[in-house]
C-alpha cells in the first residue's frame, strides 16, 4: 500500500513537470535570447537649461526603509530643498528593506501622479518594471544612494564616486597599516548593491603591487543589524588572530565593530576604517578606537536629489551626459556618464574635525 | 499547535465540549469569513468613493498582482491550518526556488527546464517537511522553523551574493501587472491563482479528502480511529505546500525580474496572518477557503488604499495587527454575549 | 505528538507520589533532553576550541556569555508561556519597543540603571498583560493574538521612532556600565540572565502555582477539573514573558547603547526555535527552562563557532538550519526509544 502511494506521488511529480514543460512551449529560452530583446531607451526630449524651476512640484522620497536613521537624514535634506524651491516633498516607504515592498509604493506613487519619485533602490532589477511604467506616464525618476538599472531612471545621484569610495577605503587602511597585514571586510547584507560594488573595487585596488603585503582574508556580513555585526566582528577577530585591520563600508557595521573593539582587548591593536556617521562614531574617535573614517553629508545627498528632480521636471535637464543644473546652495552640477551626478568627495572625519559635524 | 489529549476519556470530553461551543457559538449568528468578505467589498466601495485613482484599472491590477505570491502560498497554508498544521518554511522555499532559477539561468539553462527543476526541488523540500512531521513525529511548527533556516541558507549557498536579472521578456510580461487577462484588470498570476483557488475550494469543501482534513484538524486521534490515514494526508499537504511555494518563487522571480537569495524574506508570517484573518482557526478543524482568499485580498486592498491616502507604513502594520486580533475576538465576543442571553 | 503527552514532567510526576521508583526513572528519561543538548553544546565548543584555542580564552568566553544572555532571558519567558500550551510571538517587538522607549527616556538625562530596568519591566508587563488577557479571558488562539500584537507593537514602535536613533553618546554612563561592566571578571548581563533563569526554574519546580503551569499545558481539561485557575495562570505566564522581554529591552539599550526602532526585529522565531531545541514541547506541558536556556546557548554558539571555524558566510545559515533539524530529530528519536523502554520496565 505504501509503495503504491509512493509511486502515485512520483507520477504526480512527473505529470506536473511534463505539464510545465508543455505549457512553457517547445522552444527553449535561454539567457542569450533574452539579452537581445530587452533594452529600449527613448529620450528625445530636448533640455532647456534656462527653463525656470516649476512651482508646486510634488516630489516623493522612497528610501530603502523608513526607519533607517541615515535615510531619514537624507530625506529630510531633500524635503527641505523642495520647500526652498516652492515644491512639496514627502517621504513614504516600507519599514523593511525589501524590494517587493518598494515596488508597490512605486505603483501607488505613479497612481498619485507625483512629478518625480526619488528612490534608493533595494534591488536594482526588481524596481525596474514599475519604474519604466512610471517614466512612460511622465514621472521623473531620480535614484539616490543606491542605483536602479540605468534604463529605469533618468538620473542617479551618487554620494561619491564608487571608485573614490572603494579605492579610498583601501588606501586609508593601507597607510595606517604601513601596507602590511591581514585585513577583513565587514559588510551589510550579502545582497547589498552598494557594498558589493565597493567591495569589488576594493578587491581590485588590493591587486596592485603596492598592496602585496596585505591580504583580504574574509568578507563577513553583518546584515546591517547592529547585533549581528557585533557578533561577526568578534568572530573575525577570533578566527583570524593575526588580523590587523577591518574595513566596514556601512555605518551600522562600523559602529558595531567600533563598539566591540573599544570594549575588548583588541583595542589599539586592530585598525578600523570605513563609512560612519560622526554622531555614532564620536565616542570611539575620542577614546582612540578608530583614527579616521569617512562619509558624505547625507542631508546634502537628499538636497541635491531634490534639485535634480526639479530640474528634470522643469525640463532643464533630461539625464544626458554634459547637462548642467543649479542645486541651490550646493552650486552647479553636471550630469556625468550614464546619467550619474556625483555629490562630491566624502568628508574624512578625525578627532580634529569631528566636533564640527552633527548628523 | 493542535494537540489531542492522550487519554481517550479526555478526547471524549473535549469533543463534547467543542460541539457545545460551536452550536452556541459564532456559526449561528455571524460567520467570520463572510464578514471578511463583506469588509473586502466595503473597503473596495469606500476606496472607489473616496480615493482618486483607486478604482483605476492600472492601480487595481498592480495592487492585486502585489498579493500574487501571498495568495498562492495561502492556498496550501489554508489546507494545512485546517488540518492543524503549519508550514513556516514557505517563504524560504520561495527564496530557494528563486535563487535556483537565477543560478541555472545564469549558467545558461533554458527557462523551460529550469521551471520543472525548481518545482521538483519544492516538492522534495515539502516532502522533507512532511517526513519529519509524520515519520519522525515532530510538531510542524518546530520542523518548519528549522527548514525555514535551512532552505533560506541553501538559497544563499546556491546563489551567494549574486543578483540575476534579464529573464525572458515573454514570461516576465506574463507575470507583470501591465498585461492582464483581456477585457479585465486581472493580471495573469492572479487569474491562475483564481483557478487554483477554485480547485482548492472544491478539494476542501467537496471531497472526502477535504472532510478528512477537517476531521484531522478537529480531533487527530479520533480521525485516526475513524480510519483516516492521518500521516499520508499530512505528507501530501506538506508536499503540495513545498511545490506551490517553489512555483510562487518562479512567479516572484519573473514578476520582479530579479533572482536573489533574499527574495520573499519574512513573508511566512504575512501569509499566516492573511490565512488567519480569513477565519481559519489555528487550532484546526474550522474555516473556509473563501475566507482565506478574502483575508488575503483584504490585506492587499487595505494596504493599497492606505498607501494611496499617504497613510504611513507603520500605521498599515498596526491596522493589520489590529484586524487579526479583532478577527478572532469578534466571534468570541458575540458567542459570549449570546451565551449570556440564553443560559 | 500524542506520545510526548505520555511522558510526565517532573513536577506533575511528584503528584503521582506512590510510584517512587517510576518517578526517578522518568526523571532520567526527561533529563536526556538536557544531557543531549548539553552534550551537543559541549561537542561544538570542544571541536571549535581544538581548531582554534582562542575560542575559549578570557575574551572568547566573555563574548559567548554576552551574546547569549539576552536570548536566554527571552527564552526563559517564552518557555513559561509555551509550557501552558500557548505561544508569545510578540516578544521580539516588545524588546524593540522597550529598548527604544527606555532609550528616549534616559537619553540626555542622568537616570540610573534602576529606573531604566523598572521602566522596561513595567512597559513589557503591560504588553504581556494585553496579550495574556486576550488569550486567557478572550479565549482566542494564542498564535493569532500574539501575531497581531507583534504587528501592533512593532507599528507603534516604528511610528514613534520614525527613523530616529538613540546614540550611545547620549545614554548615561551608569547605564552603559550595566551593559559592559563585570564583577570578578564575569559580565553583569549573563549574571542577570542566570539569576532570572534560576529563579524561574526553581519556581516552576518547587511552587504549586509553577507546577500548575505544567498541568495546564499537559491537559487543560484535567487541569480545569482539578480546580486550577487556568485563566489567571495563563495571564500570569504572559505577564511574566512580557516583563522579561521588557527587561531584555532595557538591557539591550544598556549593552548596545545605539538603538534604532527595530532592535530584536524578527527574533520571535529564533526564540521559539531555541525553546523547541531546548526540549520544551511546543504542545505544552513538557520541558524545563534549563533545557530551553541550553537551546539558546547552542543557537548563539553555533553562530559564533561557524565564523571561528572559517565556514563560508554563504553556508552559515544552511548549516545552522541543518543542525537545528538534527538536534530536534535526534532528541525526538532518543526520547521515544527511552519512553518505550520505560514503559516496558513499568510493566514488569
Amino acid at each position: 500500500m505504501r509503495s503504491h502511494h509512493r509511486s502515485r506521488l512520483l507520477t504526480v511529480t512527473a505529470a506536473a513537470c511534463a505539464l510545465t514543460i508543455g505549457l512553457a512551449g517547445c522552444s527553449g529560452t535561454t539567457k542569450r535570447d533574452a539579452k537581445d530583446d530587452a533594452k529600449e531607451k527613448a529620450q528625445n526630449a530636448k533640455a532647456d537649461p534656462d527653463a525656470p524651476l516649476k512651482k508646486g512640484l510634488k516630489l516623493a522620497f522612497l528610501p530603502k526603509q523608513i526607519n533607517n536613521p541615515y535615510m531619514t537624514v537624507v530625506d529630510k535634506g531633500g524635503i527641505k530643498a523642495a520647500k526652498e524651491f516652492g515644491g512639496k516633498g514627502k517621504e513614504v516607504g516600507p519599514s523593511d528593506a525589501k524590494a517587493s515592498s518598494q515596488v508597490s509604493y512605486i505603483n501607488t506613487l505613479t497612481q498619485q501622479r507625483q512629478d518625480a519619485i526619488l528612490l534608493a533602490a533595494n534591488d536594482p532589477n526588481a524596481v525596474c518594471g514599475p519604474l519604466k511604467t512610471a517614466m512612460k506616464q511622465d514621472v521623473k525618476i531620480v535614484t539616490y544612494d543606491s542605483d536602479a538599472g540605468k534604463d529605469c531612471r533618468h538620473v542617479f545621484i551618487n554620494q561619491a564616486s564608487s571608485e573614490d569610495i572603494g579605492r579610498g577605503l583601501v588606501k586609508d587602511m593601507a597607510e595606517q597599516l604601513n601596507y602590511k597585514g591581514d585585513i577583513a571586510i565587514l559588510s551589510a547584507t550579502q545582497n547589498a548593491t552598494n557594498q558589493n560594488t565597493w567591495i569589488k573595487i576594493m578587491k581590485d585596488e588590493l591587486k596592485k603591487p603596492k598592496y602585496k603585503g596585505m591580504k583580504l582574508v574574509k568578507t563577513a556580513y553583518g546584515d546591517d543589524v547592529d547585533q549581528k555585526s557585533f557578533q561577526e566582528t568578534q568572530g573575525l577577530l577570533k578566527a583570524y588572530p593575526d588580523l590587523k585591520g577591518i574595513i566596514s563600508p556601512t555605518t551600522v557595521g562600523l559602529a558595531a565593530a567600533a563598539r566591540y573593539i573599544s570594549g575588548s582587548k583588541y583595542k589599539g591593536k586592530v585598525t578600523l576604517g570605513g563609512l560612519g556617521t560622526p554622531n555614532q562614531m564620536r565616542k570611539y574617535v575620542k577614546d582612540g578606537t578608530i583614527e579616521q573614517f569617512s562619509l558624505w553629508d547625507p542631508a546634502e545627498l537628499g538636497y541635491l536629489g531634490a534639485y535634480a528632480a526639479a530640474a528634470l521636471s522643469s525640463g532643464q535637464i533630461t539625464g544626458k551626459e554634459g547637462e548642467k543644473f543649479k542645486a541651490g546652495k550646493l552650486g552647479e552640477y553636471t550630469v556625468g556618464k550614464d546619467g550619474e551626478v556625483v555629490l562630491g568627495p566624502p568628508t574624512v572625519f578625525t578627532s580634529k574635525n569631528i566636533d564640527d559635524f552633527d548628523f | 499547535m493542535n494537540a489531542p489529549p492522550a487519554a481517550p476519556e479526555d478526547t471524549r470530553t473535549a469533543v463534547v465540549e467543542d460541539r457545545r461551543e460551536t452550536s452556541r457559538g459564532p456559526g449561528r449568528f455571524l460567520r467570520w469569513d463572510a464578514t471578511v468578505g463583506a469588509l473586502l467589498i466595503a473597503a473596495f466601495l469606500v476606496g472607489t468613493g473616496t480615493t482618486e485613482g483607486f478604482s483605476d484599472t492600472a492601480n487595481l491590477s498592480a495592487a492585486l498582482n502585489d498579493t500574487a505570491e501571498i495568495a498562492l502560498l495561502a492556498l496550501p497554508m489554508t489546507l494545512l491550518v485546517v488540518a492543524g498544521q503549519v508550514d513556516l518554511s514557505v517563504a524560504s522555499m520561495l527564496g530557494l526556488s528563486s535563487a535556483l532559477a537565477g543560478a541555472l539561468w545564469d549558467a545558461g539553462w533554458t527557462f523551460e527546464t529550469i521551471v520543472p527543476v525548481c518545482l521538483a526541488v519544492g516538492l522534495v523540500g515539502g516532502l522533507l517537511n512532511g517526513w519529519l512531521v509524520t515519520r519522525v513525529g515532530l510538531p510542524s511548527l518546530a520542523v518548519t522553523i528549522g527548514t525555514l533556516t535551512l532552505y533560506r541558507g541553501l538559497a544563499s549557498v546556491v546563489l551567494g551574493n549574486k543578483a540575476v536579472a534579464d529573464f525572458p521578456e515573454t514570461y516576465a510580461q506574463w507575470a507583470s501587472n501591465t498585461e492582464t487577462v483581456p477585457g479585465t484588470f486581472v493580471p495573469y498570476p492572479l487569474a491562475l491563482f483564481a483557478v487554483l483557488a477554485v480547485a482548492a475550494a472544491i478539494v476542501l469543501h467537496g471531497t472526502g479528502f477535504g472532510r478528512a482534513l477537517f476531521a484531522v484538524g478537529a480531533q487527530e486521534d479520533a480521525a485516526y480511529f475513524a480510519g483516516i490515514r492521518v500521516k499520508r494526508l499530512k505528507l501530501i499537504l506538506f508536499a503540495v505546500s513545498g511545490f506551490v511555494a517553489s512555483f510562487a518563487g518562479i512567479v516572484y522571480t519573473l514578476r520582479y525580474g530579479s533572482a536573489r537569495a533574499d527574495n520573499g524574506l519574512g513573508l511566512e508570517l504575512t501569509v499566516v496572518a492573511a490565512v488567519l484573518l480569513g477565519g481559519i482557526d489555528f487550532d484546526g478543524g474550522k474555516g473556509t477557503l473563501g475566507g482565506a482568499v478574502a483575508g488575503v485580498l483584504l490585506i492587499g486592498v487595505l494596504n493599497n488604499l492606505l498607501t494611496l491616502n499617504d497613510v504611513s507604513h507603520e500605521i498599515q502594520v498596526i491596522v493589520t495587527g489590529a484586524l487579526l486580533i479583532v478577527s478572532v475576538l469578534t466571534p468570541r465576543a458575540i458567542s459570549l454575549l449570546t451565551a449570556r442571553k440564553h443560559p | 505528538m500524542s506520545t510526548t503527552r505520555t511522558t510526565l514532567p517532573p513536577p506533575t510526576a511528584t503528584r503521582t507520589e506512590p510510584e517512587r521508583t517510576g518517578r526517578s526513572t522518568a526523571e532520567t528519561v526527561l533529563r536526556v533532553r538536557e544531557y543531549s543538548i548539553g552534550g551537543a553544546l559541549g561537542l561544538l565548543i570542544l571541536v571549535t576550541w581544538l581548531v582554534n584555542p582562542s575560542f575559549l580564552d578570557d575574551q572568547g568566553i566573555k563574548d559567548l556569555l554576552l551574546n547569549s544572555s539576552i536570548l536566554v532571558l527571552l527564552v526563559t519567558g517564552q518557555s513559561v508561556v509555551v509550557l501552558t500550551r500557548n505561544i508569545d510571538l510578540s516578544v521580539g517587538s516588545v524588546v524593540g519597543l522597550t529598548a527604544f522607549a527606555c532609550g528616549s527616556f534616559v537619553s540626555g538625562t542622568d537616570h540610573g540603571p534602576l529606573t531604566l530596568v523598572l521602566l522596561g519591566i513595567v512597559l513589557g508587563t503591560a504588553c504581556g498583560l494585553v496579550s495574556g488577557a486576550l488569550v486567557s479571558f478572550g479565549r482566542v488562539p494564542a498564535l493569532v493574538v500574539t501575531l497581531g500584537m507583534l504587528y501592533v507593537i512593532q507599528g507603534v514602535d516604528h511610528a514613534w521612532a520614525h527613523g530616529e536613533q538613540i546614540n550611545a553618546a547620549t545614554v548615561p554612563d551608569d547605564i552603559l556600565a550595566l551593559g559592559s561592566g563585570s564583577v570578578l571578571g564575569v559580565p553583569y548581563l549573563p549574571l542577570i540572565s542566570a539569576v532570572v533563569l534560576a529563579a524561574t526554574g526553581y519556581f516552576l519546580r518547587t511552587y504549586g502555582s509553577g507546577r500548575e503551569l505544567y498541568a495546564i499545558g499537559s491537559n487543560p481539561q484535567a487541569a480545569r477539573l482539578a480546580g486550577i485557575p487556568i485563566r489567571r495562570r495563563v495571564l500570569a505566564a504572559y505577564a511574566f514573558s512580557g516583563a522579561v522581554a521588557g527587561f531584555a529591552g532595557a538591557l539591550w539599550l544598556a549593552r548596545f547603547g545605539t538603538v534604532v526602532a527595530d532592535a530584536a526585529n524578527g527574533w520571535e522565531l529564533t526564540v521559539v526555535s531555541a525553546v523547541v531545541v531546548g526540549g520544551v514541547a511546543i504542545t505544552g506541558g513538557v520541558g524545563t527552562v534549563w533545557g530551553a536556556a541550553l537551546g539558546a546557548l547552542l543557537l548563539t554558539t553555533i553562530g559564533s563557532a561557524l565564523v571561528v571555524l572559517k565556514v563560508s558566510s554563504f553556508w552559515e545559515q544552511a548549516i545552522t538550519g541543518a543542525l537545528l533539524l538534527a538536534a530536534i530529530s535526534t532528541d525526538r528519536v532518543v526520547r521515544s526509544r527511552s519512553t518505550r523502554a520505560l514503559r516496558k520496565r513499568r510493566r514488569q
